[in-house]
């Protein structure tokens, strides 16, 4: 099982929910986040001062999924939230050990 | 008595009391949330504690009988004798032109907040409110509108550009002076956190500010009515050209910049409202958009930290309006003549009363602000500040779960 951390713009999450969904993975957990990479940040002007803002928002998804169908989220996650711009984001793929569910007790890929 | 006027500065008196809260969102929007509670708090709470100084005290010393062109008496004192029969005004009577006074004596400390919002201790802002109330607002409520001695001279003031704006901006820098930067200043981005509320509190205020203007007439007359309508003109004019210039100085047109350019029109005009014609009115709003978008990068020259532009709106706002009443005041309309309509002396008398105003101000305002340092302290602490003034000196969070 592989962990998948990824980070898109915030308008993006719709479509990829629906492409995440549509490949049959049945839960996700968002986050609003902040941060910066390639992209940095940009100015804002108050009353005439300048500020640099480094970190912009973004939103993290978070789905547990099985080793088999990694490269079919990654490839979806892609055609729903590329733009070709810099900053669309990053998907980090961790190692998963164990999944629990707490109602039933089952574990392993069939608790996901 | 006029049944007609009564009624118009009853409806007037309850239009400039929604501005103080007016501000409260104005400001409250300008601020870091962790200090939004603090700030709004700075303008509300004087709706209780500068009306009981004012019941109390600060209308007699401001409108009871003339001691020497400089205070009032003490007869008003507690409001001993301020009944229905007609008072000041002739045809309204005393309570309701005490009230509507009342109402301005509110604002005009709350105004001062701008300045050492995000810092200052809650017990200090509030003893100094009290303070500033009876030995600043009240002497210069006197000279001006209860017979003092810039009235003896001639000094034009409609509806408060020294008695509140300049007064007030005054105040703010003796209060930037004396309680130095925010931690982090130059350093950090001090960011408004909300500024839909910024833009619904300069709505606000714009709305209250025809009670203001309009209801200094103190009649339902020609005076009020053309007031009004030279305030709108001036704000929407200021706010045009505070757009304008940020458009070509700064980038972009912000809506931050279209409510500032608003109030500083609204600034402008009030010296001048019941004076000058509706175009002079538009010249004067047009103006002042630009002066006081000037005014709030001045304090980025001289490095001191008036947190939310009193200084830059109120004080630049307000002198270019005192000016500018005497450049165009004409006879037609308030009974003198300006600079352009032949009598330049009056633009003299002018000057010295923004002159005299800033100094007198300023002076009792740093003289108290250094007094309460000195005997409670004004400024919160390192851990306090960096919480935030909402749970530091309020126990209480604007935005939670």
């Amino acid at each position: 099982m592989k962990k998948l951390e990824i980070i898109i713009r915030p308008f993006k999450l719709d479509e990829v929910k629906m492409a995440l969904t549509d490949l049959d993975i049945k839960g996700m957990t968002v986050t609003e986040v902040k941060g910066f990479g390639r992209q940095r940040g940009h100015k804002e002007v108050y009353r005439g001062a300048e500020y640099q803002v480094d970190f912009m928002p973004k939103v993290k998804i978070e789905v547990v999924v099985d080793d088999a169908l990694v490269k079919q989220v990654l490839d979806a996650v892609t055609k729903a939230a590329r733009t070709g711009k810099v900053g669309d984001g990053k998907v980090f793929i961790l190692p998963v050990e164990d999944v629990y569910r707490i109602r039933t007790g089952e574990m392993g890929p069939d608790a996901i | 008595m006029n049944a007609a006027d009564t009624a118009f500065i009853l409806v007037c008196a309850a239009l400039v009391m929604f501005m103080t809260p007016g501000l409260a969102l104005f400001y409250g929007g300008l601020v870091r949330s962790k200090n939004v509670l603090s700030t709004i708090m700075h303008s509300f709470m004087l709706l209780g504690v500068a009306t009981l100084v004012w019941v109390f005290a600060g209308y007699s010393l401001s409108f009871g009988t003339d001691h020497g062109g400089l205070i009032g008496g003490l007869d008003y004192l507690f409001l001993n004798g301020v009944g229905v029969e007609p008072g000041p005004a002739a045809t309204i009577p005393h309570a309701l032109f005490m009230i509507f006074q009342c109402m301005f004596a509110v604002i005009t400390p709350a105004l001062i907040s701008g300045a050492f919002a995000e810092r200052i201790k809650f017990s200090a802002m509030a003893v100094f409110s009290v303070l500033w109330v009876l030995v600043v607002y009240a002497p210069m409520c006197h000279w001006v509108w209860g017979g003092g001695w810039m009235a003896q001279m001639g000094a034009l003031d409609f509806a408060g550009g020294a008695v509140v704006h300049m007064s007030s901006a005054a105040a703010a820098l003796a209060a930037a002076t004396v309680l130095g930067r925010r931690r982090g200043y130059g350093k950090m981005a001090f960011v408004p956190h909300n500024l839909p509320m910024t833009v619904l509190g300069a709505g606000i205020l714009w709305f209250g500010w025809f009670g203001f203007n309009a209801g200094s007439a103190l009649a339902a007359n020609g005076s009020a009515v053309m007031a009004f309508v030279t305030t709108h003109i001036a704000a929407a004019s200021a706010a045009v050209s505070w757009v304008v210039v940020e458009w070509f100085h700064s980038g972009k047109p912000t809506t931050l910049g279209a409510a500032s350019g608003a109030v500083a029109g609204l600034v402008a005009i009030t010296p001048a409202a019941g004076f000058v014609s509706p175009m002079a009115a538009c010249v004067i709003g047009l103006i002042g958009g630009i002066v006081c978008f000037g005014g709030i990068l001045l304090k980025n020259v001289f490095k001191y930290d008036d947190a939310l532009d009193v200084v830059g709106i109120h004080g630049i706002g307000g002198s270019w309006g005192a000016l500018a009443t005497g450049i165009w005041a004409s006879e037609q309309y308030g009974g003198v003549n300006g600079l352009l309509h032949g009598a330049p002396g009056q633009l003299w008398i002018q000057f010295l009363s923004v002159a005299a105003t800033w100094l007198f101000c300023y002076l009792v305002s740093l003289f108290l602000f250094k007094a309460i340092d000195l005997v409670m302290g004004l400024r919160v602490d390192a851990d306090a500040e960096q919480a935030g003034l909402d749970v530091s000196e309020h126990n209480e969070t604007a935005y939670t779960g």
